[in-house]
C-alpha cells in the first residue's frame, strides 16, 4: 500500500514489461504461428512442462489481437459428446487454477451458465447434454421456469413472446474470464523462461524437404526449425497452403458487441440457442453480447447493421428492460468453422507440420487445454488420448465427432 | 450492405439469399478413388479473395453462382450454373 501510494505520487512505477522484443534468431526448435491464447499457452507448457524454451511465437499484428481478443470469454464444459466434455472440463479445470498458476489475476469469475431452451426439441436435447454431462462428472442440470424465475429474475418468462423459455441447462462451474490478462499471463510466462515472442512478423512461406518442414519464411527474416505449429485461427487455411495441406475449414464472422457500463445485475450467462444469442455482464458493468457466426465465407473484420438489428431483436425477446441502453461499440473475429464443429488438432501428412486449428467458435474456452495437450503432443511425438479423436484423418476415417453442443449452434 | 445480383429477378439485398458454399467439383459418380470423395465431401480452399460460390435467391427459388471477394464483400458477377458450363 504504501508503495502504492509513493509510486503514485512520484508518478514512477515498478511494473517491469510483461515480455520482451528480441531479435529473430536463425534457428528454433519449434516456431509457432500466431500469437493468441493457444499459440502462447503451448509456448507456455513446452517451457514450464516439458523444458522445451528455444521456441518462436511469431504474431502478424500483436499478441491477442485476433480472435483472443474478440471473443466473449465464455467458459463452460457442458458440450454433449463425451470427447467434447472431457476435453472441455479439462480446460475449465485449468481455468481455475489459471491465476495461481500465472501469478496474474485472470478474473475467472465462475457466475452460472445457463442454456435457455424454446422448443420441446430443444428440451429434450438440454436432458441429453446434462445425462452425458452428469456421466462423466460434470455439473449440469435441467431447470424449469419456476427455478428460472429464482435464478435469473430479469428473464422475460411470458409465454405471449415468439419463443417463449420453457427451460434451461444450467451449468454451475460455466462463467466468464478477462481476455488480456489470460493472453498477457501467458505470454508473461513463456517469456521468462526463454521463449521468444515476435509481433509484427508474418509468416510468409514455409520450406520443406521430402516432405518434412525446414524453415519458414517471414517478413523479417529467416528461420531454420524442423516443428511449424499453426495455430492461426480464421487464416489458418492460408498457413496450411504454403504446405500443401488441405483442411476442412472455411472462414466466417462471428460478431459481437457491449453496451454501455450498467451498475451489476446481471450474475449468470444467459444462452440462447434458439435465438443465436449469448449475454453476460463483464466486471466492468458492460452487457457483453454475441451472435451465431455470418451465413457466408468472410476474412473481414468489418461488422454489419444487420448484424446488430437481429441481436438487439432477439436480446430484447429475453431481456425488454434493455430497450434504452446503449450499444457502445461492435467487433468481428474470423472463425475457422469445421464441418462437425470440432477442432482439428495434431499431425498433418507434412512431416513437422502441426496444427491446431478449426476452433471455430468455441476456441478461448479451449485455450490452456489446448496448450497443455499440444505441448505434450510436441514434446513426446505422440498424439495425447484426449486429443486424439480431433486428428485430421478423423475425415478421411470417417470418425467424426459431431459437437452440437457448439456455440448457439441450432439443433 | 451486401447487394447481390441475382440472375432472375435483379440487385437485391443479402438478406434475400442463401449462401450455398464455394464452388466444388463432384468426382464421377462411378469414381473409387477415396481421396477425391474425402477432398470433396470436406476439403475447401476457403480462398482469400475472388471465390466463386453457389447463392440460392429465395423470392424466386433459382441456384446460381456468384463471384465474391471474401474479404471486402463485394459481389463482381453473378451468372446461372448453365451459363457457365
Amino acid at each position: 500500500m504504501t508503495q502504492l501510494i509513493r509510486q503514485g505520487m512520484n508518478g514512477r512505477h515498478s511494473l517491469k514489461r510483461m515480455w520482451h522484443d528480441h531479435d529473430l534468431k536463425d534457428s528454433y526448435d519449434v516456431v509457432i504461428v500466431g500469437g493468441g491464447v493457444h499459440g502462447l499457452s503451448t509456448a507456455y507448457y513446452l517451457a514450464k512442462n516439458h523444458d522445451i524454451t528455444n521456441v518462436a511465437v511469431l504474431e502478424k499484428r500483436y499478441i491477442g489481437g485476433g480472435n483472443s481478443g474478440r471473443n466473449t470469454t465464455i467458459i463452460r464444459s457442458n458440450y454433449l459428446t463425451p470427447e467434447g466434455v472431457a476435453f472441455y472440463d479439462e480446460s475449465v479445470k485449468l481455468y481455475e487454477n489459471l491465476s495461481l498458476d500465472l501469478d496474474y489475476n485472470v478474473l475467472f469469475s465462475q457466475r452460472g451458465h445457463l442454456t435457455l431452451a424454446h422448443t420441446d426439441a430443444a428440451m429434450r436435447t438440454m436432458r441429453w447434454r446434462a445425462e452425458v454431462n452428469q456421466l462423466q462428472g460434470v455439473d449440469s442440470t435441467v431447470v424449469y421456469p419456476d427455478d428460472l424465475a429464482r435464478m435469473c429474475p430479469q428473464l422475460n418468462l411470458r409465454d405471449d413472446v415468439r419463443y417463449p423459455i420453457l427451460g434451461a441447462l444450467y451449468h454451475a462451474p460455466g462463467g466468464i474470464v478477462r481476455h488480456n490478462p489470460v493472453v498477457w499471463g501467458y505470454a508473461r510466462g513463456a517469456d521468462q523462461r526463454g521463449v521468444h515472442i515476435h509481433q509484427n512478423t508474418e509468416v510468409t512461406g514455409i520450406e520443406t524437404e521430402n516432405g518434412k518442414v525446414t524453415a519458414v519464411q517471414t517478413t523479417r527474416g529467416r528461420i531454420k526449425t524442423g516443428i511449424v505449429v499453426n495455430q492461426t485461427a480464421g487464416f489458418c487455411t492460408l498457413i496450411s497452403d504454403m504446405v500443401g495441406v488441405r483442411l476442412p475449414i472455411t472462414s466466417h464472422q462471428l460478431q459481437a458487441c457491449v453496451t454501455e457500463a450498467l451498475k451489476p445485475f446481471l450474475d449468470i450467462v444467459i444462452v440462447s440457442g434458439s435465438l443465436h444469442s449469448y449475454v453476460s455482464q463483464a466486471d466492468r458493468g458492460e452487457l457483453v453480447m454475441g451472435a451465431e457466426i455470418d451465413p457466408y465465407t468472410s476474412y473481414s473484420y468489418d461488422s454489419t447493421l444487420g448484424f446488430m438489428e437481429s441481436l438487439c431483436q432477439n436480446i430484447l425477446e429475453l431481456l425488454p428492460f434493455l430497450s434504452r441502453v446503449k450499444i457502445l461499440r461492435q467487433w468481428a473475429g474470423v472463425c475457422d468453422m469445421t464441418p462437425d464443429f470440432s477442432p482439428i488438432m495434431g499431425f498433418t501428412p507434412v512431416d513437422g507440420f502441426l496444427v491446431d486449428v478449426g476452433w471455430g467458435t468455441y476456441g478461448f474456452k479451449a485455450g490452456p487445454v489446448s496448450g497443455k495437450r499440444m505441448a505434450e503432443l510436441i514434446a513426446t511425438q505422440k498424439t495425447p488420448d484426449l486429443i486424439a479423436p480431433f486428428r485430421l484423418s478423423r475425415f478421411e476415417e470417417g470418425k467424426l465427432v459431431g459437437e452440437k453442443g457448439a456455440a448457439s449452434v441450432g439443433h | 450492405m451486401i447487394i447481390v445480383t441475382c440472375p432472375n429477378c435483379g440487385a437485391r439485398n443479402v438478406s434475400e439469399f442463401r449462401f450455398g458454399g464455394e464452388l466444388t467439383q463432384r468426382p464421377a459418380p462411378d469414381a473409387m478413388a477415396r481421396e477425391s470423395w474425402v477432398d470433396y465431401l470436406y476439403m475447401r480452399t476457403n480462398v482469400l479473395g475472388v471465390q466463386r460460390e453457389w447463392w440460392y435467391h429465395d423470392a424466386c427459388g433459382s441456384w446460381f453462382i456468384a463471384e465474391r471477394h471474401t474479404k471486402t464483400h463485394k459481389v463482381l458477377k453473378t451468372y446461372s450454373y448453365e451459363a457457365e458450363a
